[in-house]
């Protein structure tokens, strides 16, 4: 099949392959990859800076990245940092690889490569709505066998045999809503990729999940890669796409080598390729890996990436449901969300609305980590009060201080917070963001400064740099809280976060720059004895 | 399609082109909205945020000078949400890199009163300055990041693409392939990129000696 995929697209892919093979990319194999590709030299240094696992010099063989982010910091990272250098490792600090449940985490990379760790085993998942999750913690991954054993690829092949146009009024009846943290309505965005003219359209899996204290997708995608890649599916069918792309974080080898094998496996079975199981419906799919850049998981800085570039994000509008990959109309959705459709088409939305409340139907996954007694993945009908799935994880160790909700974008809630309903429009109209559905405690031993800071210098890390108010904002707020917590506090300094935050949070061009401060400032109204003013 | 679409600028009544934007609509008019990066050469890129705007209707600012003007729109263009915003990306611009030679930014500085002091002592961006050419030299301690440059160099106007981004985030930086002299690069020193800096980061060769030697005087 054709399609008017650019040279360019293969750049990323290109310079991974190159640093696969020698450890890292040489000058020489960037200039061969840039002529290969018609891309300028310069346009390919730019690209090989921008994202953090790409290196443009050579370094020691093997790499120790230690998890520097908040669930991390709990569990002892400083620490085991501090063991792995006695043992002569080399050690960088790295943004948090989503294995906040098995905390503290290291991720071993060898002469440029991650080394996937094979430790599905120890990831707990529970629930009392098991829709996305019933062949995940099991310590092993499904096959496609017993996943059609149990149900899919069903929900596909009666869509096959229906306008796609049904499965889009079907799922709007379900009332799915985007789990990437925006909280979308899916229909819409199917629907409008669907009426958006032009012969080529997209459907991108937005595997980029880099939200600290976020493992969610992570343990659907090496455990049951099927249910979200029938969900993709199932969107490419409804919106008339014939290319699916799956962006997986570079820093989630397991994951990238589980959908490598499930999209060989699909095609092998017949569920893509030319006229799928002899529907006329043709549909390939494509697996993409980041290379280290939490700004890739907004949609358009992912489109930007897949088309080889660095990972900018776009002005919108115009939106990529009009203007997306490759200038085309593209659905791009979060992994759960995909998890969610395919669930929701599976049984009806009649079925799937019989739980989770009237605006919110259906299951959520809940990333519980920290001081829980049972960290790990939570599928629950979506309504449930805070303090129930607390209690659902076998309670708080100690006694609870606060709890991260929604991740680095989201907010620190104190214990008032227990009794609110976790829905759409529950936390909506409590101000609070439900985010990827982490939910990170803290109990009264923890110096609370610290997650703080931690999440200031994260985003200091990954603002891309484009607008003004994130480039040097994150870099600002970060310099500030490092000095109160030095005790070198200056009169004026709480003034001073207010004002970078209220300035990021404003003026931001995307949504990085827009939540930057969303944490400082949860905590400086909640807990304003923390930002001491001189 | 109309020609033209009606909208209101602090409450005056405005008719502008289909098309046009905010910025342009408001200039227009007479209205007076900051700007830094933009250049009307260059294809706009809503960087520096000093021309953002309140859009009634809209939770967050909008940048004026990527927002197309439509019918009914209602725009206010100084608030205090809005001033803050402008004051303080001065601010923490002026503690970042060296403003001296951008006339735009100081000029702002003393209208808004914005306190250059307000965030020094963190991180400075200071390299040092690229004489590596016969033509103009790089002083990246007065970039402010407008992407003029790489724009012209680009698909703007030369199709050179000698300079690109280098680092991200705070560490953001002009660069070319591997930190080569310009000479070893596609440039072909038209020279584009010094006419459209903004902040006197590039200038041509002979200038600055001539203030290096001026300065060096006793």
């Amino acid at each position: 099949m054709t399609h008017p995929e650019p040279r360019r697209s293969q750049l990323l892919p290109a310079l991974l392959a190159a640093q696969a093979t020698d450890g890292w990319i040489s000058e020489t194999a960037a200039a061969r990859i840039a002529t290969a590709l018609g891309v300028p030299l310069a346009d390919v240094h730019g690209v090989i800076s921008f994202y953090d696992l790409l290196r443009a010099t050579p370094g020691p063989e093997i790499v120790q990245h230690v998890c520097v982010d908040p669930a991390c910091a709990l569990a002892g990272s400083a620490a085991l940092r501090q063991q792995l250098l006695a043992a002569g490792a080399e050690v960088h600090d790295a943004p948090c690889p989503g294995l906040c449940n098995r905390a503290p985490a290291v991720l071993s990379e060898s002469r440029g490569v991650f080394v996937p760790p094979d430790l599905a085993a120890r990831d707990l998942v529970d629930g009392d709505l098991r829709w996305l999750t019933p062949l995940c913690g099991r310590g092993r991954p499904a096959t496609l066998a017993e996943y059609v054993a149990s149900g899919g690829m069903r929900a596909f092949e009666r869509a096959l045999r229906e306008p796609g146009q049904q499965i889009i009024d079907e799922v709007r009846k379900g009332g799915l809503a985007g789990r990437g943290g925006a909280g979308f309505a899916t229909a819409i965005k199917w629907e409008a990729v669907a009426a958006a003219p032009g012969p080529d359209k997209y459907v991108i899996v937005n595997a980029d999940e880099s939200e600290p204290g976020t493992f969610k997708d992570r343990i659907l995608l090496e455990q049951d890669p099927w249910r979200p890649l029938e969900g993709a599916l199932l969107a490419a069918y409804a919106v008339g796409a014939k290319r699916i792309y799956v962006y997986i974080r570079g820093e989630y080898p397991l994951a990238l080598a589980r959908i490598h094998e499930a999209v060989d496996i699909l095609r092998m079975a017949g569920y893509t390729g030319s006229n799928v199981l002899g529907s006329g419906f043709s549909v390939e799919m494509e697996v993409r890996s980041g290379a280290g850049a939490y700004i890739c998981g907004e949609e358009t800085a992912l489109i930007e990436s897949i088309e080889g570039k660095r990972g900018f994000p776009r002005l919108k509008p115009p939106f990529p449901v009009t203007h997306g990959l490759f200038g085309a109309p593209t659905v791009v959705n979060n992994v759960e969300t995909l998890a969610g459709a395919q669930a929701l088409l599976e049984r009806g939305a009649e079925a799937y609305c019989a739980y989770g409340t009237l605006k919110s139907p259906g299951p959520k996954l809940f990333c519980l980590s920290g001081d829980i007694a049972r960290p790990g993945l939570y599928e629950m009908p979506f309504g449930i009060t805070l303090g129930d799935l607390l209690a659902r994880a076998g309670g708080v160790r100690g006694n609870l201080q606060a709890i991260l909700l929604g991740g680095a974008a989201g907010a620190l809630v104190g214990p008032e917070a227990l009794g609110t309903r976790l829905s759409m429009e529950d936390m909506r109209a409590a101000g609070l963001p439900l985010g990827s559905g982490v939910v990170m405690v803290f109990n009264t031993t923890r110096d609370l400064g610290e997650p703080i800071r931690r999440i200031a210098r994260f985003f200091a890390h990954e603002s891309c740099g484009k607008c003004y108010p994130c480039q040097l904002g994150t870099q600002r707020q970060t310099e500030i809280l490092e000095r109160a917590a030095a005790g070198a506090a200056l009169p004026g300094d709480r003034q001073r976060l207010l004002d970078v935050g209220w300035t990021m949070t404003d003026a931001s061009l995307c949504g990085l720059g827009q939540t930057a401060a969303s944490v400082t400032l949860s905590a400086l109204k909640r807990w304003p004895e923390l930002f001491p003013d001189a | 399609m109309p020609d033209t679409v009606h909208l209101t600028i602090d409450g005056h009544g405005i008719e502008t082109a289909h098309g046009a934007t905010v910025l342009e609509a408001a200039r227009a008019a007479g209205a007076e909205i900051p700007t830094l990066c933009y250049d009307p050469r260059c294809a706009p890129n809503g960087l520096c945020r000093m021309c953002v705007v309140e859009s009634q209707g809209a939770r967050l600012l909008q940048a004026a000078c990527v927002t197309r003007a439509v019918d009914g729109m209602t725009i206010t263009t100084e608030s205090p949400r809005i001033i803050r915003a402008r004051k303080t990306v001065l601010e923490m611009l002026a503690a970042s890199t060296d403003l001296s030679e951008t006339p735009d930014a100081l000029a702002q500085i003393a209208e808004t009163g914005a306190d250059i002091t307000r965030f020094a002592g963190g991180r400075v961006r200071r390299p040092p300055v690229i004489a590596d050419n016969p033509m103009f030299v790089r002083d990246y301690a007065k970039c402010i990041l407008c992407w003029r440059c790489v724009q012209v160099c680009a698909d703007d106007a030369q199709y050179a693409f000698a300079i690109n981004f280098d680092g991200r985030g705070f560490d953001t930086r002009i660069g070319t392939f591997f930190d080569k002299p310009l000479p070893e690069t596609s440039c072909v020193f038209c020279g584009q990129c010094v006419g459209v800096c903004p902040s006197g980061a590039l200038k041509p060769l002979r200038a600055w000696e001539l203030e290096q030697r001026d300065s060096a005087a006793p």
